[in-house]
C-alpha cells in the first residue's frame, strides 16, 4: 500500500480546479485518478459552446474548457492516472482502484476529494410503460454518440424531459439532419436554462410541450412510436390527452443524479434532497478528510460554479493537509419556504462562505433571505428565480454568529 | 439442405436442456431458435426460481419433474458453473384461512416428496429473515434461486461444446416428409431434415404441434410484469418471500432476491393473446407497487431501476379452460416426435429432469450409443468483481484487460465483455452482452457502458455501425455516421 497526501476521484472539470488550488496553496502531493483514457469528464463530449462565461469571461466549448485545466495540470507536474477505476474508498481513507498499466492499486491517503459528477436517471427509474425496443436513449449517451463517435442515432425524435443536455441534444441532431419532433416537459416549466430553450428550440423551431409527459414506448425491435398525453399538477396523464407520434428515437433528458456509489462506501452520509454528501462550509464531509465538490455534492448548471466549488474545497482541503484540522460547524443550515436545497448543510459561524441554494417552483419579484436565529443576516431581492439556475450568496462572517442555526428561504 | 439425427425446435432452458442431455450420445443435434439468442422469451423472463415441488398436484409431471431438479441442482450449478443459492422459501400468512391454506400446502408438499417443510411462528421468522411480513409462515428449506440466463446460456454452451449446432435467426415457418420418413423443417434459412423433432418451442407449442400434424393443443399465454429493484434494496432481501396461496392455489405478486443481489417485485397474472408482447402497463406497474409494498417494506421508487414482463406458456383445456400438466409426448400418430406442450413454472427447475424424458422416449425407439467424448462440465466467464483483492491484481496481471472497468455499476471488466461478444453461439447483440456479463443491468442501467461495450462489438467482430443490434433483427441501434463522420 502506497501513501498519498491528496487523492482526488476523478478528472473532470472538479477534480483538476481542486488539483490545481491544492498545489497553488502548496499541497506538493497529489493523484488524480480518472477512469477514462482522458482528462476532462463530461466537457469531452459537450463539444457546443458556453462554457467558461463566468470563469474566463469568454466563450469556450467544453473540450477548450477542459483544456485550460488539463495544460496547466500537466505544467504543474501534477501526477494523473488515466484508465483507472477506484473500486472502494474506506471510511480511513484507503482508496482501491484498478487500471490496464497501474494493476491493482491500494493507496492511504490523507485527504480524498471526492469529485465523480453525476449520471443520467433512466428510463428505468421513471417506470415508463411500454415495450422495450432500440432507439431509446439517455441525452448524455447519445450526445457520446455523435460527438465522440460520429454515429447517429436517430432520425425521427422525440425528447422527453427539458433537461440542459436534452436542449443541447435537441441542437445538435437537428444540425445533424434529424427531425426533432418535439420535447414534452412533465412540469409546467422548463428544467433546462432560459438560455437554451432560446438558442437549441427556438432558434430552431423545435416545439416545446410543457405539462406533458410519454406514456407509452411502441415498438418491438426498434422504436416506432411513442404516446404523448397532458399531465395535471400532480404529474398524472389526463385521459383523452393522448396523442401518437411516429418516431424512431426517444431522448430522455429526466435529470441528473450525483454519482455516490464510492462515497457510501466511505461511509459518507448524503442528503436526500441533493442525493450528494451532507458537507460543512469547507465541503468537507461527515467522515474527516473526505471533501466533495461540483456535480458529485450536487447538480450545477453551469460547469464554471463547478470549477469555483472546488477550488473552494481545495482551499479547505488543503488547510486541513497543512494545519492538520478545521474549525468546527457545529451550525446547522436548514431549507426553508420554496428552497429546495442548500449547501452547505453545516457551518461554523466564524468565516466567509458561499451558500449554493435551488428554489423549488418558478417564482418572480421575490427575496432570498438568510436568518440566524430569526435574525437577517442576509436578503437578496431577485426578479425572476428558477429552479434551473443555482443561486449563490456570498456570505461574509462579519455577519453571522456562532450560536444559532441558520434558515434560508424564499419570501 | 442441413440433416440431422435430432432437431429440437426452440432454445429456452428446456430445448437447450434437450440439447445438452443428448450430446451425451452419439446423435448429431440441432437446435433452430427464431431469435437472436437463447432464453429470449419465457425462459429469460421469470423470477428465476428453483422450485421445490410443492404447489403442483401430486403425481403430475411438474410434481413430479421440480422435485427432481431441485434434488439434483446443486450439484448441476457446480457441473455448469452458474451462480446459484439454496435460499429457502417463505409463505406467510396472517389469517386462520392463510394456515388452513398453508397446513395444506405442507400435506402436499409431503406427498410430492419435498423435504423438510414446516410451519414455523413468528420467533422463527425473525431468525430466518426480520424483514418479511405475516404472523406464521411455511418454511420451505429447498427452494433456491438461480439466473435464468445463465442457466440457459450455460447448458446451451455445454450443448454446443459438445457438438450441437445452433441455429440464431432461424424459425420453423413449416414441416413436411421426405420419402425416407424423415421429417423435414422449413425456415427462413432454408430446410433442415431430421430423424427425430423435438418441440420445444414454448409459446409457440402449440403452432409447431400443429405443422407437425398433431393439433389439438391450446395455448394460453399468461402474461406478469415485474419491478427490478436496486441492490440497495436487495440488502434487506433474505429469503424469496411468498403470500400464502391464492384459493385457487396460485400465488399473488412476491418479492425474490436474485443471486445478485438485486430484488424482484412481481409478477402479477393475466391472459394475453400475443404471449410475445412484452410491454408494461401503467395500470400493471400501479398494482405491483400496492401489492409489492405488502410483500416488501423497501418498495420504495428510488429503487426502481427497471421494469419487465414475461409470459407463460399455459396449456389448457380447449372444453373446460383448466390448466393442464407438462405434455412430454412422442405421439404414435407422428413418428419422430416428441412433443413438449405447455412447459411453463416450474419449466426453470425441470428443464434437466424434461430433457432427461426425452431421451428415455427415443431410447424406446431406438438404441443411443454413448459419446465418449462428452464432457458434462462447463466454464463460465470469470467474474472479476467476485474475485478477492489479491485474485483481480493476478487477473490484471495476466490480462490488462481485466484492469479496464466498463461496466461501474455491476463492476464488470473489458475482460468479460470481450469474452462474450466471442461466446461459443455467436451471439453478437447488446443484449445478449448483458444478459452473460451482467453489463448495463445496474443502477445506471447502460449510461456509462452501453456506448463502451457498442464500441467493443464493432472492434471484436468488424461489425458496421448499421449492423450493431439490441436484440433481434430490425433492433438496429443506429442509423448511420453524422455528416462525413464515416470519413473521421
Amino acid at each position: 500500500m502506497t501513501h498519498r497526501q491528496a487523492v482526488i476521484i476523478g478528472g473532470g472539470p472538479a477534480g483538476l480546479a481542486a488539483a490545481l488550488r491544492l498545489r497553488e496553496k502548496g499541497v506538493s502531493d497529489i493523484l488524480i485518478l480518472e477512469r477514462e483514457q482522458r482528462l476532462g469528464g463530461i466537457l469531452r463530449q459537450c463539444i457546443h459552446d458556453g462554457f467558461g462565461l463566468t470563469r474566463f469571461g469568454e466563450s469556450l466549448s467544453g473540450p477548450e474548457y477542459a483544456q485550460r485545466f488539463i495544460d496547466r495540470v500537466q505544467q504543474e507536474g501534477i501526477e494523473c492516472i488515466t484508465d483507472c477505476t477506484v473500486l472502494d474508498i474506506t471510511p480511513d481513507k484507503v482508496v482501491t482502484a484498478v487500471g490496464r498499466s497501474c494493476g491493482l492499486l491500494q493507496i492511504r491517503a490523507d485527504a480524498v476529494l471526492l469529485t465523480m459528477g453525476c449520471r443520467e436517471r433512466t428510463r428505468g427509474a421513471l417506470a415508463t410503460p411500454g415495450t422495450r425496443p432500440a432507439g431509446v436513449y439517455t441525452a448524455g449517451v447519445a450526445q457520446n454518440y455523435i460527438n465522440l463517435q460520429n454515429i447517429m442515432v436517430g432520425r425521427e425524435v422525440v425528447i422527453l424531459g427539458s433537461g440542459d443536455i436534452g436542449l443541447i441534444m435537441a441542437r445538435r441532431l437537428t444540425l445533424e439532419g434529424a427531425h426533432v419532433l418535439g420535447v414534452y416537459e412533465v412540469q409546467p416549466y422548463p428544467s433546462g436554462l432560459p438560455r437554451n430553450i432560446e438558442q437549441c428550440l427556438n432558434d430552431y423551431g423545435i416545439p416545446l410541450h410543457l405539462s406533458h409527459t410519454v406514456v407509452d414506448i411502441r415498438g418491438r425491435e426498434r422504436l416506432s412510436s411513442v404516446v404523448v398525453a397532458q399531465c395535471d399538477e400532480r404529474f398524472r396523464p389526463i385521459p383523452s390527452t393522448e396523442q401518437e407520434i411516429p418516431c424512431d428515437t426517444l431522448i430522455l433528458s429526466v435529470g441528473l443524479i450525483p454519482e455516490n456509489e464510492l462515497s457510501l462506501a466511505a461511509g459518507v452520509e448524503l442528503d436526500a434532497r441533493t442525493r450528494g454528501a451532507f458537507v460543512d462550509e469547507h465541503h468537507q464531509t461527515g467522515v474527516p478528510g473526505i471533501f466533495a465538490a461540483g456535480n458529485v455534492l450536487h447538480v450545477h448548471d453551469l460547469v464554471d460554479f463547478v470549477s469555483l466549488e472546488a477550488e473552494q474545497l481545495a482551499d479547505s482541503a488543503a488547510e486541513y493537509l497543512l494545519s492538520g484540522s478545521l474549525p468546527e460547524c457545529g451550525l446547522e443550515v436548514k431549507a426553508g419556504q420554496d428552497v429546495g436545497h442548500v449547501i452547505p448543510q453545516r457551518i461554523s459561524g466564524t468565516r466567509d462562505f458561499t451558500l449554493s441554494l435551488r428554489v423549488r417552483r418558478p417564482l418572480q419579484n421575490v427575496s432570498v433571505v438568510v436568518r440566524q436565529g430569526g435574525r437577517e443576516v442576509l436578503r437578496r431581492k431577485m426578479r425572476k428565480a428558477l429552479p434551473a439556475e443555482m443561486i449563490q450568496l456570498p456570505i461574509k462572517a462579519e455577519k453571522l454568529t456562532a450560536d444559532a442555526d441558520m434558515e434560508v428561504c424564499v419570501e | 439442405m442441413q440433416r440431422y439425427d435430432v432437431i429440437i425446435i426452440g432454445g429456452g432452458v428446456v430445448g437447450s436442456a434437450v440439447a445438452r442431455e443428448l450430446t451425451r450420445y452419439r446423435l448429431s443435434v440441432a437446435v433452430l431458435e427464431k431469435e437472436s439468442d437463447v432464453c429470449t422469451h419465457t425462459s429469460g423472463r421469470n423470477t428465476g426460481m428453483l422450485h421445490a415441488g410443492f404447489l403442483y398436484k401430486t403425481g403430475s409431471l411438474k410434481a413430479q419433474c421440480a422435485v427432481e431438479g431441485n434434488a439434483e441442482f446443486d450439484r448441476v450449478a457446480k457441473e455448469l458453473d452458474v451462480p446459484f443459492k439454496r435460499t429457502g422459501k417463505l409463505l406467510i400468512g396472517f389469517t386462520e384461512e392463510h394456515r388452513q391454506r398453508l397446513l395444506a400446502m405442507i400435506e402436499r408438499g409431503r406427498a410430492n416428496g419435498v423435504p423438510g417443510m414446516e410451519l414455523i411462528d413468528r420467533a422463527r421468522m425473525d431468525e430466518i429473515d426480520p424483514s418479511a411480513g405475516g404472523n406464521f409462515a411455511v418454511y420451505c428449506p429447498t427452494s433456491g434461486i438461480l439466473d435464468p440466463f445463465l442457466y440457459t446460456i450455460a447448458l446451451a454452451e455445454n450443448a454446443a461444446e459438445n457438438g450441437a449446432r445452433y441455429h440464431l435467426y432461424t424459425e420453423v415457418v413449416g414441416c413436411g416428409r421426405l420419402e425416407d420418413g424423415s421429417h423435414v423443417l422449413h425456415t427462413n434459412k432454408g430446410d433442415f431434415a431430421c430423424r427425430w423433432v423435438i418441440n420445444s418451442a414454448g409459446l409457440r407449442s402449440a403452432k409447431i404441434s400443429e405443422m407437425l400434424g398433431i393439433p389439438g393443443y391450446v395455448i394460453q399465454p399468461v402474461k406478469g410484469e415485474y419491478f427490478v429493484l436496486d441492490k440497495k434494496a436487495g440488502a434487506f432481501a433474505k429469503i424469496p418471500v411468498y403470500p400464502a396461496p391464492t384459493e385457487r392455489n396460485t400465488f399473488d405478486t412476491h418479492a425474490t432476491p436474485t443471486v445478485d443481489g438485486n430484488v424482484l417485485v412481481g409478477p402479477n397474472s393475466f391472459n394475453v393473446q400475443d404471449g410475445e408482447d412484452y410491454s408494461v402497463r401503467q395500470i400493471g406497474m400501479d398494482g405491483l407497487q400496492e401489492s409489492g409494498a405488502r410483500m416488501f417494506r423497501h418498495m420504495k421508487r428510488e429503487y426502481y431501476i427497471r421494469t419487465f414482463a414475461g409470459a407463460r406458456p399455459k396449456r389448457i383445456d380447449p372444453a373446460t379452460g383448466e390448466i393442464q400438466d407438462f405434455l412430454i409426448d412422442r405421439p404414435d400418430s407422428v413418428p419422430g416426435v416428441i412433443n413438449l406442450v405447455g412447459i411453463e413454472s416450474p419449466g426453470l427447475t425441470s428443464a434437466l429432469p424434461i430433457a432427461r424424458r426425452v431421451v428415455g422416449l427415443i431410447r424406446e425407439k431406438e438404441e443411443l450409443t454413448p459419446n465418449p467424448a462428452f464432457n458434462p462440465v462447463h466454464r463460465s466467464i470469470r467474474r472479476f468483481h467476485e474475485a478477492s483483492r489479491e485474485e483481480q491484481a493476478a487477473l490484471i496481471a495476466q490480462n490488462p484487460d481485466y484492469g479496464e472497468i466498463i461496466c461501474r455499476c455491476e463492476t464488470i471488466t473489458r475482460a468479460e465483455i470481450v469474452a462474450a461478444i466471442h461466446n461459443p453461439l455467436g451471439v453478437s447483440t447488446v443484449n445478449g452482452i448483458k444478459v452473460r456479463t451482467r453489463a448495463s443491468m445496474g443502477r445506471c442501467q447502460g449510461g456509462y457502458c452501453e456506448t463502451r461495450i457498442t464500441a467493443l462489438i464493432r472492434e471484436e467482430l468488424g461489425k458496421a455501425v448499421g449492423d450493431v443490434r439490441l436484440t433481434n433483427g430490425s433492433s438496429a441501434m443506429f442509423t448511420g455516421f453524422v455528416k462525413g463522420g464515416d470519413q473521421a
